[in-house]
């Protein structure tokens, strides 16, 4: 692999940009790999990255049905936060921001990540003791945030409306290294360096179906044969439910659309991140200027990567009246991602019942931002048996009763 | 939008006057059940990509739980029935089959 740099870019100038690689090779299937990840998104492709880099597993293969980084990877709102308030919670998802903090370097790719803040309202007095409790909780659990009062949310945000008729801002949650990344360059540039590794990264090959042995994963079938593994880890978000029933188990999930938009770019005004969960909608300002915006999942199964209309008009409602400014802005795009939706609102990093195999989904509505600390355990799970930051996400979690529950500590957008 | 048509008080409801209510036919355990049995009644959900049978409410009209069927990649809806009721309706089951050849939910195809 080349190395990106300014010097690079000064000599491919000097030659009219005929010297660049392409970012991975393209591959074709060899007939086993020590391991198969299956689905080239942020998670898979991190936890291939971590197999080789922290383990030398290097042997591996990466399957993607349609195109890498074309699931949620790229349809998400790119916020990175971990002020979450359950101590396993906090232990991953931290883990994972402080990953970021050097991923560009790490990766030598510019995944554009920005710490530039993240602030979570509170409107409601129920919200206000909520989120004391959680930064209470984060002072001890290493994480570094704190409960903001209005007149500093107004500093740090003039944009925003504090006195609402409804819903006035009474207070935040603020996580100063919390912020933003460009999303399809962390699928990028885990894939280059896959590639780099010589893992083999394959696009349109879908798995239809998981072969076993004696209980002990053997490999799968694809559109384009047989391939054989000695171990499989499933990374598949919206789509576990359908490979977890290939491989004969069930899961503890449901697959809903969450919706996002964009409007048109226009001049810097906002330069954090902003999410008000009572309301229900969130927002920040990409560097193309777009005001990028989410808001809440869909309450019923759905595959189709198309959401409900109604929802978007209750988001778009919810930040007009925190955020009177924007209610001349056009909105240039609209999509919706199907996310993996767990119980207790916290994923599954866990062995499953099928020898061999691993799974690594339910991060629901927020896993763009655990995507390095996710890759991380699931690579330590999948070599060594056991993880400190993924055994409390084991699926037997459900049946031991022991909820790591952040639907009620992080409110509803995740 | 997703519309169905309410059994009870025979509307055409759109979404917005409904809620959705999750998997349909579950089987209640209680004390005594095994735990397989108890996890999977509580946690474990179908979650088809294709058919799928759902408890959905009338929320915003008659306040009537009915149950419906709907395929989850089309939002094609093959029916809607009483929420008093242990299986899907034959006929429901029929367009299904005319519909979505193989199709298969619990024990239901």
């Amino acid at each position: 692999m080349k190395r990106y740099s300014a010097f690079a870019i000064a000599r491919e100038a000097l030659r009219g940009h005929t010297g660049w690689d392409r970012a991975w090779a393209r591959a074709e299937p060899k007939a086993a790999y020590d391991v198969i990840i299956v689905g080239a998104g942020g998670h898979g492709l991190a936890t291939a990255y971590y197999l080789g880099r922290n383990h030398g597993i290097r042997n591996v293969a990466i399957l993607e049905k349609g195109w890498l980084g074309g699931g949620n990877t790229g349809r998400n709102t790119t916020i990175i936060r971990s002020n979450y308030l359950q101590d396993p919670s906090a232990a991953i998802y931290e883990k994972s921001r402080s990953l970021y903090e050097t991923l560009s370097q790490e990766l030598n790719y510019n995944v554009m990540f920005s710490p530039r803040g993240v602030m979570m309202l509170a409107q409601t007095h129920h919200e206000v003791r909520g989120y004391q409790r959680t930064a209470h909780a984060n002072a001890l659990q290493g994480v570094a945030t704190e409960f903001i009062a209005p007149a500093k949310v107004k500093e740090l945000c003039p944009i925003i409306n504090i006195d609402g008729p409804r819903y006035p801002v009474l207070g935040a949650l603020w996580q100063p290294r919390g912020g933003t990344a460009r999303h399809d360059a962390v699928a990028w540039g885990y894939a280059r360096a896959c590639s780099d590794m010589g893992m083999h990264v394959l696009q349109k090959t879908e798995v239809t179906g998981v072969r076993s042995e004696n209980g002990q994963v053997t490999g799968v079938e694809t559109n384009r044969g047989f391939i054989g593994c000695g171990k499989l880890g499933i990374v598949v978000a919206g789509h576990s439910g359908v490979l977890a029933d290939m491989a004969g188990f069930r899961l503890p999930i449901e697959s809903v659309a969450l919706q996002a938009l964009v409007s048109e770019p226009i001049k810097p005004c906002m330069d954090v991140v902003v999410m008000a969960n009572t309301v229900h909608g969130y927002m920040s300002q990409s560097d193309k200027g777009e005001m990028v915006i989410g808001g809440g999942a869909d309450g019923y199964n759905n595959y189709t990567q198309r959401g409900s209309f109604h929802h978007i008009e209750e988001t778009v409602r919810a930040l007009i009246e925190t955020f009177p400014m924007i209610s001349r802005l056009k909105m240039l795009r609209q999509w919706g991602g199907i996310v993996d939706m767990t119980g207790d609102r916290s994923p599954i990093i866990s062995k499953t019942p099928l020898g061999g195999c691993f799974i690594n989904c339910g991060w629901g509505t927020g896993g763009f931002k655990a995507i390095p600390g996710s890759g991380w355990a699931m690579a330590e799970l999948m070599v060594k048996g056991a993880s400190p930051l993924a055994d409390d996400f084991s699926l037997g979690r459900f049946r031991e009763g022991r909820f790591i529950d952040e639907s009620v500590a992080a409110g509803v957008a995740h | 939008m997703l519309i169905l048509q309410c059994p009870c008080c025979g509307v055409d409801a759109d979404e917005t006057e409904l809620s959705p209510g999750g998997e349909a036919h579950l089987k209640r355990y209680g004390p005594g059940s095994s735990e397989d049995d108890f996890e999977g009644y509580l946690f474990m959900r179908e979650n088809p990509k294709g058919v799928h049978f759902e408890r959905w409410r009338h929320a915003h009209g008659c306040g009537k739980w009915f149950h419906a069927a709907r395929c989850t990649v089309t939002l094609e809806v093959f029916g809607t029935y009483p929420a008093q009721s242990y299986a899907p309706p034959q006929d429901i089951l029929d367009r299904i089959a005319a519909r979505r050849p193989g199709w298969r939910w619990r024990e239901f195809a």
